[in-house]
């Protein structure tokens, strides 16, 4: 068998979750879609000692948009809140973030939330919740927090959720007015991790000024790079904005990229990202005269 | 570690087994229920030949356990063919296109390609390209494959007054899904009477209350 040996859970309910879980303390596990932790499993570079099941806690598998933003619950899974017309309508970025995760097989099964437990420093959504500004609802038994997505983030395939925390759901800011979002990245193969990728939020005043200009960065350090370029936008134009994006990380060298080339993708698709998204608020500006 | 008693529908029959907490569903479907069609390539989600459905929706049944799976439908690659062992519009097609050559990888593009085209019976180059993009092949070069994927929608377009039985239905979706648009194929009616060409009864209902 390829995993480890566990003992498996399988509670019917949020509260039953949460004390087996509370149970377990360091030696428990989540386990939601799997597709990020049974790999771990099977090539045995994760033993936990509990495993605790939430695929029956359906009343997590929700998507809910409301009036500042769409709450994503911790069953829902990525093929489920990429069809969801409501959340693409509120928050454009999660649907164009959500197709340049892995393939439609394992978008079936994979879940929101459980990617930013997981918070892999390649992954996308960990990257949107940074640039959004959303955050993570954690739980014990008697307790509930929300974690912003600033302080969430703790380093490379760790967040705050602690042992024993069951997040609950996260929450993406809606799209305000006169604002734009795109994703670009580059993979190897469509699906891959990408070796590089920028998502970019720009937001315009009525003159088409740009007002705020932001862009977060993935495989470019260790936890999701989020680089203010307002400035530079406002003073020197896109190029140089993305240059200074460019300039920020701090990719490292591994057997599929160097740290250089890297870093030459992230300027390259900060400044395809950047300008996208001020299209697209210019847009918005236009349809709204 | 005490085993769990998990049952499973696979391809239509209902079958138990008393499981590890650790056993793979794609472990479980060939050690404890014989049923050796689905492969194993990589076991961490990357080859795609352990590809099942899972109430009608593809999955990697290596990055499923079978404990999470009890209680739910399985259709593998042997609950294809109708019950007259005839085989789907999607077998015929990949064997009439050369879509495989040692068969390693098939039963898996054979269960991603019938989702697929369950859910969009007329995709697009691109579509279908992103649609088998989570499956490798070490044998045809794809060229095969990609052909004999337009070559189903087409067997499947000729035999669209019911289509045969034994199709596996499509996933059941709850209610909060009515508003959702992001699957490619047409909207409305259309879809509804697409997909209830190939899958039968049960998701020609559920295509009813979608295009509503
Ligand atoms: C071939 C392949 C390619 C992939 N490519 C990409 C890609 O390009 N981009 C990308 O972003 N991802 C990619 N993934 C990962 C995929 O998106 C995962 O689904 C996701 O990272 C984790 O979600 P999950 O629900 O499967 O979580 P699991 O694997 O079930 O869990 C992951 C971690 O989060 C914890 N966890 C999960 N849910 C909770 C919860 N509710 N409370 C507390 N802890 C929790 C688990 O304990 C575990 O530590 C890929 C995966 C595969 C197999
Ligand atoms: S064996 Fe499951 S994806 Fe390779
Ligand atoms: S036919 Fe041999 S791997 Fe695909």
């Amino acid at each position: 068998m390829k995993p480890p040996p566990f003992e498996y859970h399988a509670p019917r309910s949020v509260a039953e979750a949460m004390e087996v879980l509370a149970a377990a303390g360091p030696e428990g596990k989540v386990l939601a879609g799997g597709q990020s932790l049974i790999p771990l499993l099977n090539m045995r570079l994760a033993a936990p000692g509990h495993l605790v099941d939430v695929n029956r806690l359906t009343g997590l598998d929700t998507v809910e948009v409301e009036p500042g933003g769409v709450r994503v619950g911790a069953l829902a899974r990525h093929a489920r809140v990429e069809r969801s017309a409501g959340a693409a309508a509120a928050q454009p970025l999660l649907r164009q973030a959500l197709r340049l995760v892995a393939h439609p097989v394992i978008r079936n099964r994979g879940t929101v939330v459980g990617s930013l437990v997981h918070a892999d420093p390649a992954a996308e959504l960990p990257a949107v919740l940074a640039l959004l500004g959303g955050s993570v609802r954690l739980a014990r038994p008697g307790a509930v927090r929300d974690v912003p997505a600033a302080g969430f983030f703790t380093g490379p395939l760790e967040s705050a959720a602690e042992p024993g925390e069951l997040a609950l759901s996260a929450f993406f800011p809606a799209l305000g007015p006169r604002c734009g979002t795109a994703f670009h990245e580059v993979a190897r193969r469509h699906g891959d991790y990408a070796l590089a990728g920028v998502a970019a939020l720009v937001r315009l005043d009525d003159g088409l000024r740009v007002t705020t200009a932001r862009a977060v960065c993935v495989s470019a350090g260790p936890v999701p790079v989020v680089v203010d370029v307002t400035g530079h936008a406002c003073a020197d134009g896109w190029a140089a904005a993305a240059r200074d994006v460019a300039k920020r990380v701090e990719p490292e060298d591994d057997i599929h990229a160097s740290a250089a080339y890297r870093r030459h993708l992230t300027g390259v698709l900060a400044e395809r990202a950047l300008r996208e998204a001020a299209a697209s608020a210019a847009g918005d500006v236009g349809t709204r005269r | 570690m005490t085993n769990i008693a998990v049952t499973l529908t696979v391809n239509g029959v209902v079958r138990r087994a008393e499981v590890p907490g650790r056993r793979l569903l794609s472990d479980c479907l060939r050690h404890d229920l014989g049923l050796t069609g689905t492969h194993v390539g990589c076991e961490h989600g990357v080859c795609g030949c352990c590809t099942v459905l899972l109430d009608g929706e593809p999955v990697r049944s290596c990055l499923t356990l079978a404990a999470t799976a009890d209680g739910h439908e399985i259709t593998t690659v042997e609950g294809l063919a109708g019950p007259d062992g005839e085989p789907s519009p999607v077998q015929r097609a990949f064997a009439e296109c050369h879509g495989l050559q040692c068969g390693f990888c098939t039963p898996g593009f054979l269960c991603t390609v019938t989702a697929l085209l369950r859910d969009n019976p007329a995709p697009s180059e691109e579509e279908v390209l992103e649609g088998l993009s989570g499956n490798l092949c070490r044998c045809t070069g794809y060229q095969n494959i990609v052909r004999s994927v337009r070559r189903a929608a087409e067997l499947i377009a000729g035999e669209d007054d019911g289509g045969p039985a034994g199709w596996p239905s499509g996933p059941v979706r709850t209610s909060g899904d009515a508003e959702d648009t992001g699957h490619a194929g047409p909207a409305g009616d259309a879809e509804g009477a697409g997909r209830a060409g190939i899958a039968g009864g049960a998701t020609g209902e559920r295509a009813g209350a979608e295009g509503a």
